[in-house]
């Protein structure tokens, strides 16, 4: 057991500040485990959200030493043994209390988005999909709604730009609908006009932040800028479409319903 | 304080719990056209479920064509030593598949087989490959396919809400006093109907693969407002929990492991689990390594022992460790990494891979794991009619893993994720069914309603008493060191003895600091039912005396006939005093009963039933 120096912050809305705490640490802990320790004895009422404290559920996302981390994840032994270890809420929502912000806007992106819409089933009554053509999908589905990645996105974090761009969760979840075998929705118009694909400038901040190690910028968003890039700026494809007669969505549905 | 400045919503039918089968009720309760709403502890898509790794049950047979309901049925029924309810056991098997195919409707994708369809994998007790899953984070896949899809479904979700009390109208449900965790202000919801789905209480001890808010709130309220609980004293102990790290201790190892040909050893380098084989398998198990080893390639080869129910094998880890086998930070060894090539581990178990890289500095391609016992499920919860989920409230539905029934005394790997599904899904249909034949509106009166919230004040009110947290950790203490995986009448009074001087200690806490988002405060309110909960198991344990499945008394060693005839049934007595009693099963239907115990030949040839 070796006491330890923290720097946690505290406070709401209106304001608040670093306070320190000394707290002994044991083998194998991780910073979620001295967070419990200094809760339990020295700051009963000091507001943390935490679930399952594996790496599973996403709940315990805050900034460790300036940087987006899972508090459950972060062994005590990466830090260097008289490092000061400095905790706060996520930057890029607004605060509730201490360790606690609001993340109520994320809920809100992911009920904007059209929902999964299946093809039918085939004649045996099946839907078949081979491994191969699921794995980029399953790739995104790894998602924990940590919302680390939110957090680290210029867009969202520095131009706090919530108004034009979903973030790079949606923009994952989105691929992994427009990926998905079996969908047979069209969302390549709201994913340029409505949630905002060309606000990201592709600097890959969240695909290093992802505990998952999901390659958000490469695998998902690049992607879905080049559908709509195909859709409404290349004109060979534009061409191709006119000679072979086939009609492509480049409205929203509210554009759609407003016409 | 006025009720009528309380902020009110009304619904149809309000599910307090947001995992598998909350969310499974909510989808079934909107679709049927009632204003549905539903609450929950945390931020939606983090609940236990989310844990859940190994799969989901389903006989669909997309790996072995000769799987089918009853097998499954037969399974189910064996591994809880014949203490489930028949008629829950039967509606699982038989409803699983559709429930599952109903998830890829809605966008799951689940791993697939060569063919092209849902892959299924081998877990312990089940016959043949049937658990649906996605390499080891199935049950994240779960909770994010019903989130997605319940969001457009008209549901309210009140978010980080916790409930404080039921409220009654002439023991009829009328609704449910509450707080946000947040603001810490009240919230009060007017429903005539409500569903619990919160999850077990394995939060009472101190070595669980549960998560903080597995408190037993469900059984606890339900037990407040007069409902029966059943089996509570058949807790599971999963044989594969982290044991080091001690900050990780008791963090799942997915069964998923032995599935996909994982090998338990003791310090000896012994596969001991040769030496573990209870009779009733006998005929199914491989007896040497050799046969053992052969699985599942060689179909006429039978199963490795590793792959006996949890509980067996959760005993068997914990006899070798106290015979001086065990591991050096006292679990037994479980080894991968010899069986598989390193890439196939990690794209079956990334998870497992990331987990123990992490949080041990293992790398489980090369070293073998150290797991032991660790407590991880209640089989045991809420007693509901088996058809509608009813419970004997009016107007009280439970499902999931805080209602009673399915399981008997030893729950299967993977029928959880099922139950989840299956048993919502019924527990909307059964609310639906009670609204259609109701009259009046029920309607809470003041009284109940301040009582609650005044309850719930006098923590932050008080000048000082009992720190919460450490309230909570005495609890974990009681029960680990005397309701733990294997138990004598003496410890079980000794726990009663002890929650009861806690309970009488837990009147006096104190929760420093606002009502505005203080853990001190929630968890002061958690110890309520977690004492009851505790209480309940412990009582329940002590008058079954013998061993069954999860319930293991040395001083009645052994299953004993005369003890299958009933279930153990909790409920509050007159004077606010815990009754616990036998109450006689009902004989099972023949057509069960003769599915239950056939050959493995019967069923495969449809012989049977």
């Amino acid at each position: 057991m070796s006491p330890r120096k923290f720097k946690i912050w505290r406070g709401d809305s209106r304001g608040g500040e670093f306070n320190a705490y000394d707290a002994d640490v044991d083998e194998g802990m991780v910073v979620l485990d001295v967070l419990h320790r200094i809760q339990a004895l020295q700051a009963n009422d000091l507001a943390i959200r935490w679930n399952c404290k594996a790496g599973k559920c996403g709940s315990c996302s805050m900034e460790i030493n300036g940087r987006p981390r899972l508090a459950c994840m972060t062994r005590m032994n990466s830090f260097g043994p008289e490092e000061v270890i400095t905790v706060q809420p996520l930057k890029a929502f607004p605060i509730i209390k201490d360790l606690t912000c609001d993340v109520s806007w994320n809920y809100e992106q992911n009920k904007r988005i059209a929902p999964f819409r299946p093809k039918p089933r085939g004649r045996d009554g099946e839907h078949r999909m081979y491994q191969e053509d699921v794995d980029r999908v399953q790739e995104f589905r790894k998602c924990i709604e940590c919302f680390l990645c939110q957090d680290v996105c210029h867009v969202v974090r520095d131009r706090d730009r919530k108004d034009a761009f979903v973030g790079p969760r949606f923009m994952i979840r989105l691929a992994s609908l427009e990926m998905h075998p079996l969908d047979d929705d069209d969302r390549v118009p709201e994913i340029k006009k409505e949630y905002g694909s060309g606000m990201c400038n592709i600097t890959r901040c969240c695909t290093e932040t992802c505990p998952e190690h999901i390659n958000i910028t490469d695998n998902g968003i690049i992607p879905l800028k080049e559908r709509v890039v195909d859709r409404y700026y290349d004109p060979l494809a534009r061409l191709a479409r006119l000679f072979a007669g086939r009609k492509v969505r480049t409205k929203t549905r509210s554009e759609e319903q407003s016409e | 304080m006025n009720v009528g400045e309380i902020q009110t919503f009304e619904h149809d039918v309000l599910v307090i719990g947001a995992g598998g089968a909350g969310l499974r009720a909510a989808i079934e309760c909107s679709a049927r056209g009632l204003n549905t709403g539903v609450i929950s502890k945390s931020l939606l898509g983090k609940a236990h479920t989310v844990m859940a790794e190994g799969g989901m049950a389903a006989s669909l047979g997309n790996v072995d064509r000769r799987d089918n309901w009853k097998i499954h049925f037969r399974d189910t029924m064996r591994g809880g030593k014949f203490l489930n309810q028949w008629r829950m056991a039967e509606l699982h098997a038989k409803q699983a598949p559709e429930r599952v195919r109903e998830l890829e409707e809605w966008g799951a994708v689940f791993d697939r087989t060569p063919d092209g369809l849902i892959s299924q994998r081998n877990f312990g007790g089940h016959r043949y490959p049937r658990l649906a899953h996605v390499g080891d984070r199935t049950g994240l896949e779960l909770i994010r396919t019903l989130q997605d899809h319940g969001v457009h479904q008209g549901i309210h979700f009140h978010m980080e809400c916790t409930a404080l009390r039921l409220l009654l109208d002439s023991g009829r449900i009328a609704g449910v006093a509450g707080y946000w965790r947040d603001t810490g202000r009240f919230v009060l919801f007017r429903t005539p109907s409500v569903i619990m789905a919160t999850g077990g209480g394995g939060k009472a001890w101190n070595v669980t693969s549960n998560s903080w808010e597995y408190t037993g709130d469900g059984a606890a309220l339900a037990y407040e407002a007069g409902a029966e609980l059943m089996d509570l004293e058949f807790t599971q102990f999963h044989p594969t929990g982290m044991v080091w790290p001690p900050s990780v201790r008791g963090t799942l190892v997915t069964e998923g492991v032995r599935g996909d040909g994982g090998i338990l050893l003791n310090n000896k380098g012994e596969r001991f689990m040769f030496n573990y084989i209870p009779k009733r398998f006998a005929s199914e198990t491989a007896d040497t390594i050799l046969e053992a080893d052969k699985w599942p390639d060689d179909p006429s080869a039978r199963r490795p022992p590793e792959l006996l129910t949890r509980d067996v094998v959760a005993r068997a880890i914990r006899a070798e460790v106290q015979a001086g086998r065990g591991s050096p930070h006292g679990g037994a060894f479980l080894d991968i990494a010899s069986r598989r090539p390193a890439d196939a581990i990690r794209r079956k178990l990334p998870s497992m891979y990331h987990q123990f890289k992490e949080l041990a500095e293992v790398d489980i391609t090369t070293t073998p794991m150290e797991v032991g016992p660790t407590l991880h499920y209640f089989m045991g919860g809420i007693r509901v009619d088996a058809d509608s989920q009813q419970t004997n409230v009016p107007g009280l539905f439970a499902c999931g893993e805080c209602a009673a029934g399915l399981h008997g005394a030893n729950r299967l790997g993977g029928n959880s994720l099922s139950d989840l599904i299956v048993f919502g899904r019924l527990a909307g249909i059964g609310v639906a069914a009670y609204l259609s034949e109701q009259g009046t509106t029920p309607r809470a009166d003041d009284e109940q309603i301040t009582a609650a919230f005044r309850e719930a004040t006098s923590i932050l009110n008080r000048e000082s008493g009992e720190n919460p947290y450490l309230m909570h950790e005495a609890i974990q203490e009681v029960m680990s060191s005397n309701v733990g995986i294997v138990r004598t009448g003496e410890e079980l009074q000794t726990a009663v003895e002890q929650l009861e001087a806690l309970k009488a200690r837990a009147k006096n806490l104190k929760a420093p600091g606002t009502s505005q988002y203080n853990p001190g405060w929630h968890e002061a309110l958690s110890v309520k039912s977690l004492l009851v909960v505790g209480e309940a198991v412990a009582r329940a344990a002590y008058i079954r005396e013998e061993s069954r499945g999860a319930h293991t008394r040395l001083d009645f060693e052994g299953e004993r006939d005369e003890c299958a005839r009933f279930n153990v049934v909790t409920k509050k007595g007159p004077s606010g005093e815990m009754q616990v009693a036998k109450v006689e099963r009902p004989d099972p239907p023949k057509e069960l009963a003769a599915i239950a115990n056939a050959t493995l030949d019967d069923l495969e040839g449809g012989k049977v039933g």
